[in-house]
């Protein structure tokens, strides 16, 4: 009797172990054999818009025609338009085993939600479904087979060696040019900008007349050069340079010397007041749009806001100035082997308990790749379709063939926008991503947005203050913990184990220790009486 | 030596819990974010007899008077005495405000504020506040904060600021509380074109259009309130009242509407 109690309090205690570890685990996902459409399912659907009511319209749109299609599957959306709000719910539901069905979201963030046990699906299994999967042969719409999707797309919903996400649509980032300004000051535009030119025309527009206007604009108020994306500016310059930022093993190793020569550069020329921010300053279309920018760096995604004919304006109309708008690549260093990011939403899968509301997840999911989904909603901004089948069709060619016929829906910024990222597929990039690379990537922005910030408080920006300046960004965002790669939850040496800890692991040995001395005592004990 | 193995056993068990005690408090461990509240601010400016306005204090040393304030060049360092008028939001320490003393007004964006400071900055709590004086969009407001609570308090009125609407001098009151009176609603519009985030109202006088934000942050968690201004229709004659934000000109957040 004594034996049986002793083994049921190991026994619990090894179930008590096991449940502090997996209180929040959900099981594998594993496809039902068919999918039940009897059954009535409620999904929730976590989208992103860009503040732009049409977007809004054609999910609404999507969910209705899918809800046609399979009318046991109600699809309940909120849209928010902050990929950071969205990350920052789907971590407190996650603790709350609340998450959404279907997300909108961004790889570097999922691989934060992967720290849940089995939180995000795999759709390596769904892909390759046969009745499900992607041009699957029970589904109800023509939806693209993989060999369809952009492979370089779909390869950046790839964590580890599993896909976690598809693709939904793809952007890059564009530089916004008033080249009537340009000209003006006596320049022509390059093919390709250069960081060089850049900073040159942005410097020679600095210029003023004798009553402080500025000579090209006659105003009071100019920023030659805005960047919307800091993290963005950050990440493309040390691609550019071939220089260090972070790896796939989780290694941080942004805080460099080429990094400091960015910073360097950023700190000269916001002395002069030719650059700024959007944190600092304002929304770049809006300076751009009053003739108060030159460059303009935003999202492709945010095309329809750009130039002095653009159909979304969030300044008043006796404010915008008449100039030409020319839509390029970002600068580089090496013209003749551009790069830039690629960035853009993705779709990714919760696990739910019960497998048919998880495949009825994924059935939607994947209706948004159908080709009436992806082109609609490409054509709300200057976001790519990510399938080759919606790229090729005719209805998405005649809309890139009529580009400029009117400022609303082939608004001419919007479709050149489109057409930078078709041609520049190639030269695209992503940064590694690992738990904690959403972490690095806003350190990188940061460490731009502070020299910016306390050039313009003019503080001395040299050596010593980016030193303080690293210390203070690896601090704030955690990455100091453990060396080179200190991301919270990433591979990192995570340091000395707490002394609990450790008398927790040697509890549980010597237990185990004594578990079989005693077996192996009562088995000597068997056999002797034997 | 069974009952040495049973102490042993039971020793390792406790230390288990206390290791997963630590742990599953840490996964529990959620960012909260606090829901916006903008404390009545309608309903005191309503009270205004019942205020307690300290009489003009001298500023401590080091201390900016408004007018000292207003005059500093942006990006530089300023130090003011002011009063909390409304709280907007708090996020992971930190906390944006809008606040005014008798002289003008002070909005203060992300602020360093613990959750349990937040909780004590009631309207008119008097606070000194040291940091930098910034232009966003232009919404001049002090960033990079810190701050301290004093003694003292002042809950403002909102002041009419009805003749202004549509003059360069309507700036002078920027981030002050004020109100709008007899304005026709024009259009009303969700952001998301479905509730649960600001609503961008369109109110008129005399022939000119304005636009007015119900700032969800702000004041989105009073069902009301939120209901009300996301029923108001066309054509109907409000008075309304809000802090004077700016954002590509005047784009006030509305914390009061009476529906005429």
């Amino acid at each position: 009797m004594k034996k049986h109690r002793i083994i049921t309090a190991v026994l619990g205690a090894m179930l008590l172990l096991g449940g502090c570890h997996g209180a929040k685990a959900s099981t594998d996902f594993t496809i039902p054999e068919e999918f039940d459409e009897t059954k009535k399912i409620e999904i929730t659907f976590w989208a992103k818009n860009d503040t732009n009511v049409t977007q809004t319209a054609i999910y609404n749109k999507a969910i209705e025609d899918f809800q046609a299609l399979y009318p046991n599957i109600t699809v309940n959306m909120r849209l928010y338009t902050d990929y950071g709000k969205i990350y920052n719910d789907v971590i407190t539901n996650i603790s709350t085993n609340t998450t959404p069905n279907v997300c909108i979201t961004y790889p570097d963030h999922i691989a934060t939600y992967l720290t849940g046990n089995n939180t995000v699906v795999p759709l390596d299994d769904l892909f390759a479904d046969p009745e499900y999967g992607l041009g699957g042969s029970r589904l109800k719409f023509d939806s693209p087979s993989v060999s369809e999707i952009v492979p370089e797309f779909l390869d950046e919903c790839m964590i580890g060696e599993k896909h976690y996400a598809i693709p939904y649509m793809r952007s890059t980032e564009a530089c916004y040019v008033n080249k009537t300004y340009v000209e003006k000051l006596g320049f022509e535009l390059p093919d390709k900008l250069t960081w060089d030119f850049v900073w040159e025309v942005s410097e020679a527009a600095m210029a003023k007349n004798t009553d402080g206007t500025f000579k090209v604009n006659g105003q009071n108020v100019l920023i030659p050069f805005i960047y919307k994306s800091t993290d963005n500016m950050m990440i493309q310059s040390l691609k550019q340079l071939g220089a260090d930022y972070s790896d796939a093993d989780g290694n941080v190793l942004l805080f460099n010397d080429d990094t400091r020569n960015v910073l360097k550069t950023v700190a000269e020329h916001t002395k002069t007041g030719a650059f700024s921010t959007f944190k600092i300053s304002g929304y770049p279309a809006n300076f751009l749009n009053a003739g108060q920018c030159i460059f303009a760096i935003d999202s492709t995604a945010g095309a329809t806001w750009m130039g002095s004919k653009a159909p979304l304006l969030d300044i008043s109309a006796d404010k915008v100035v008449d100039f030409e708008t020319e839509v390029m690549a970002i600068p580089q260093y090496d013209p003749e082997n551009p790069v830039m990011i690629s960035q853009g939403p993705s779709i990714c899968v919760f696990n739910k308990k019960d497998s048919q509301e998880v495949l009825a997840s994924w059935l939607f999911a994947q209706f948004l790749l159908t080709n009436d989904v992806q082109i609609a909603y490409s054509e709300t901004e200057g976001y790519l379709p990510v399938t080759k089948k919606a790229q090729d069709a005719q209805e998405y060619q005649d809309y890139l063939a009529k580009e400029g016929e009117d400022n609303d829906l082939h608004y001419d910024v919007k479709i050149k926008a489109a057409k930078l990222l078709m041609e520049n597929t190639g030269n695209t990039f992503v940064t590694p991503v690992f738990n904690g690379s959403a972490s690095v990537r806003d350190a990188a922005g940061q460490l731009i947005e502070n020299v910016t910030k306390s050039v313009k408080r003019k503080k001395t920006v040299d050596d010593a203050f980016i030193d303080g300046l690293y210390e203070d960004v690896k601090s704030l965002y955690h990455l100091d913990q453990g060396g080179a790669s200190g991301v919270s939850g990433g591979k990192a040496d995570l340091g000395k184990l707490p002394v609990a800890s450790v008398c927790l692991l040697l509890g549980l040995v010597i237990t185990w220790v004594l578990i079989g001395v005693y077996a192996l005592r009562e088995r000597i004990k068997s056999k002797d009486r034997q | 030596m069974k009952k040495t193995l049973a102490v042993v056993l039971t020793m390792g068990l406790a230390l288990s819990f206390v290791g997963c005690g630590d742990k599953a408090a840490e996964v529990t461990e959620a960012p909260v974010e606090a829901a916006s509240v903008v404390e009545e601010a309608a309903t005191v400016a309503e009270s205004v007899a019942e205020e307690v306005v300290e009489e003009a204090e001298a500023k401590a040393e080091g201390v900016m008077t408004y007018a000292e304030y207003a005059a500093a060049e942006l990006d530089s360092e300023v130090v003011v005495e002011t009063y909390v008028q409304a709280k907007q939001s708090w996020w992971e320490d930190k906390a944006t405000f809008y606040t005014q003393d008798e002289d003008g007004a002070y909005f203060i964006y992300e602020m360093a504020c613990s959750q349990e400071d937040y909780d004590k900055l009631v309207p008119g709590t008097k606070i000194k506040v040291s940091g930098v004086k910034s232009e966003w969009s232009g919404e001049v407001e002090i960033v990079d904060a810190t701050f301290e609570i004093e003694d003292g308090n002042f809950v403002a009125e909102a002041k009419d600021a009805t003749d202004l609407l549509g003059k360069d001098e309507l700036i002078d009151l920027q981030n002050q509380l004020v109100s709008f009176k007899d304005m026709t609603v024009e259009a009303v519009a969700y952001k998301n074109e479905q509730p649960g985030d600001d609503i961008y109202v369109t109110l008129s006088k005399d022939g000119a259009s304005y636009e007015f934000c119900l700032e969800y942050y702000l004041n989105g968690s009073d069902e009301e309130f939120y209901n009300l201004v996301g029923g108001l229709t066309a054509g109907q004659t409000v008075d309304v009242e809000g802090f004077l934000y700016w954002y590509e000109g005047a784009n006030p957040h509305i914390t009061k509407v009476t529906v005429k």
